[in-house]
């Protein structure tokens, strides 16, 4: 007896699964640059998603116009970023660049909540067919329109890797920060571009988030979301990020269907993701396909 | 770190160099700076002394999460939820009918045990693994207050009882102040003795370098998990104070950004540092203040207008919590205490720089 509320859940935890995997994938690249972990990736989906909404609803552009404007600030974004905060800490210990993108999370959350206020915004109509049938269901034209965006940026990081110079060079610099250095490349310049990626692959999830559920703060939540993902999948793997997403946001709605169910508890599928998180740190720190580089002490 | 000494005045034993006050002036120092603190409930306004219990009660905290980080060298993105559980756990205990001077060391001890729980991947992760870990404890302790309603009482909050000790209540903030004086006097001297010990010394060594702590004997399971016992314990004891300060405990506070808070006290008053802890307590508790008063100063200018101060308020203080931490980070990794230390060379070396 297939239940219609599972179904749409299981679909759900696909459509917002993959938005996890994009933007652990985004997390990803910075970390296997440049090691650095970014606690403000969530916030660059903000930040990406209030341009376009300013650029669109406010200065009425069409969204074709307005969303490649909004791709080109976060660009400049990303690069700013990373010139002015991280370079400086390169070589600082860990808990420095942790508490930096912390602090910049800090920021721009706020900063964001000053200039929009703190009420979800609706972005103005993007489709002109609201929902299409398909098997019986009615789905929503930007899930599937947001699953098409994941897949796309899925292949484009696939491709990018194996196929094009940059993504070579930004491998060897992953590989090997100095081996890379000696033989060429301009392991800054990767640094910057791995930021400016991350920027503008985050701030495109952003945009189709906040087409789906009107744009406000709460859409920083991806930002620590991801971290399950990508801990599941392995902090280093891009094709892990995208799997760990995937099953990260089943498994949330997935509970979300057994509490609405059995259990009742109200916030199980919020919390349900950092059990998981526990429980993977505790046997299998590098996750499913990252590699095996934790000390066991 | 360099003490500077006068000429001719040399350490011949080991204890005269693991003393807490290398020379005379330092010790008066520090018993002029607690005499001052035991006459400002007598001298102070409210607004400025319930400031000051809330320095008292934080730092506590803050020390804590500084063991954990400035001396152990692991990371814990969790604090305010030790904190409030700590908060929580004395409320439930002095309710239960045991006296509240009893039940803030037995929140402190359950806290610990806590801790010691989130604390076990601890022994097995370091670095971003660990904050990671530290993260989920924030997100999983923070839900588990919010549903356990026979322990916090839910969205209604709970009832904590105010301290008392021989037939005195310490109700209002100028009695209160000298219970949170004595706590913290007994939390920093705790914390000079443990750095002293074979076991401080140990979390130190865990922080400079493990594979070579590993190698000389120290057990880095044991003393990774001990660090996050006693981060845990001091977090709780902190939190107990502040709810019988307040007399009630409510499941909002204990957020994410509070932790974030715990840290930006430590990194901007300095890792590894007792005096760097207190000072940056101060400067987190005094930064909003501070923003307050500028916003009441620019009232009405035309910038308030422009900019709309008075209603964002509190977006301007987030900002600049994140920024004060971003700033210590990138131009005084060292923190305030480290500023100290220079002004103070500075005056030992006068006339001369060096």
């Amino acid at each position: 007896m297939p239940d219609a509320l599972l179904i749409q859940l299981i679909v759900n935890g696909i459509v917002i699964g993959a938005l996890y995997g994009v933007v652990g994938m985004a997390f990803v690249l910075i970390y296997k640059a440049s090691r650095v972990v970014n606690f403000a990736q969530g916030e660059f989906l903000l930040v990406g998603a209030w341009v376009c909404w300013w650029l669109v609803a406010k200065w009425q552009l069409p969204f074709v116009l307005g969303f490649p404007m909004t791709l080109a600030f976060m660009v400049a974004f990303g690069l700013l970023l990373q010139v002015v905060l991280l370079r400086p800490l390169i070589g600082e210990p860990i808990i420095s660049v942790i508490m930096v993108t912390i602090g910049l999370s800090i920021v721009i959350d706020a900063a964001m909540k000053w200039m929009f206020g703190v009420t979800a915004q609706p972005f103005p109509q993007v489709f002109a067919v609201p929902s299409i049938a398909f098997l019986g269901l009615r789905i929503q034209t930007v899930y599937v329109m947001s699953l098409g965006v994941c897949l796309v940026i899925m292949a484009g990081f696939a491709w990018f890797f194996k196929f094009s110079r940059y993504g070579l060079a930004m491998r060897a610099t992953a590989f090997d920060q100095q081996v890379a250095q000696s033989l060429g490349i301009s392991v800054r310049s990767v640094f910057a571009a791995s930021w400016a990626i991350s920027a503008v692959v985050s701030a495109v999830a952003g945009v189709v988030v906040g087409i789906v559920n009107g744009v406000s703060s709460a859409l920083s939540s991806f930002g620590i979301k991801v971290f399950p993902a990508v801990i599941l999948g392995g902090l280093d793997s891009v094709f892990g990020a995208v799997l760990g997403g995937v099953a990260i946001g089943l498994l949330e709605n997935l509970m979300h269907y057994v509490d609405s169910r059995w259990l009742h508890w109200g916030n199980l599928y919020h919390v349900a993701p950092f059990y998981v998180l526990v429980g993977i740190l505790m046997l299998r720190p590098y996750g499913f396909f990252g590699t095996r580089d934790i000390e066991r002490v | 770190m360099t003490l500077l000494l006068p000429a001719g005045d040399y350490r011949t034993t080991y204890r005269a160099d693991t003393t807490i006050f290398p020379t005379r002036g330092s010790r008066l120092g520090v018993i002029v700076f607690i005499a001052v603190l035991a006459a400002a409930p007598a001298v102070l306004d409210k607004h400025l002394l319930s400031l000051l219990i809330q320095i008292g009660y934080l730092s506590i905290a803050a020390l804590g999460l500084n063991i954990l980080v400035g001396f152990t060298g692991q990371i814990s993105i969790g604090h305010a939820a030790f904190f409030g559980f700590g908060a929580f756990a004395s409320a439930y205990f002095a309710n239960a009918g045991i006296p509240v001077v009893l039940s803030i060391p037995l929140a402190g001890f359950a806290t610990t045990a806590v801790g010691m729980v989130f604390g076990l991947p601890a022994a097995r992760l370091k670095g971003l693994y660990l904050a990671i870990a530290t993260l989920a404890a924030q997100f999983i302790i923070e839900d588990f207050l919010n549903r356990a309603d026979w322990f916090t009482g839910g969205v209604a909050g709970t009832i904590a009882p105010p301290f008392s000790l021989l037939g005195m209540t310490f109700d209002t903030d100028e009695r209160y102040a000298y219970v949170v004086l004595v706590a913290v006097i007994l939390a920093f001297v705790l914390a000079a003795n443990l750095l002293r010990t074979r076991d401080g010394r140990a979390l130190v060594a865990v922080r400079d370098h493990y594979l070579s702590a590993e190698m000389m004997g120290i057990n880095l399971t044991k003393y990774r998990t001990l660090s996050f016992g006693i981060s845990a314990f001091y977090a709780g004891i902190g939190g107990a104070l502040y709810a019988h300060y307040l007399q009630f405990v409510s499941v909002e506070g204990f957020t994410l950004l509070f932790s974030i808070q715990f840290l930006g006290m430590i990194i901007i008053g300095g890792l590894g540092s007792l005096l760097g802890t207190l000072l940056g307590t101060a400067f987190m508790v005094l930064l909003p203040e501070v923003m307050q008063a500028f916003t009441d100063a620019l009232a009405g200018t035309p910038i308030d207008s422009a900019l709309g101060l008075r209603d964002s308020l509190a977006y301007l203080r987030e900002i600049t919590i994140g920024l004060a931490i971003i700033l210590f980070l990138v131009f005084e990794p060292d923190g305030l205490a480290h500023r100290w230390r220079q002004i103070k060379a500075y005056w030992k070396l006068f006339p001369f720089s060096h």
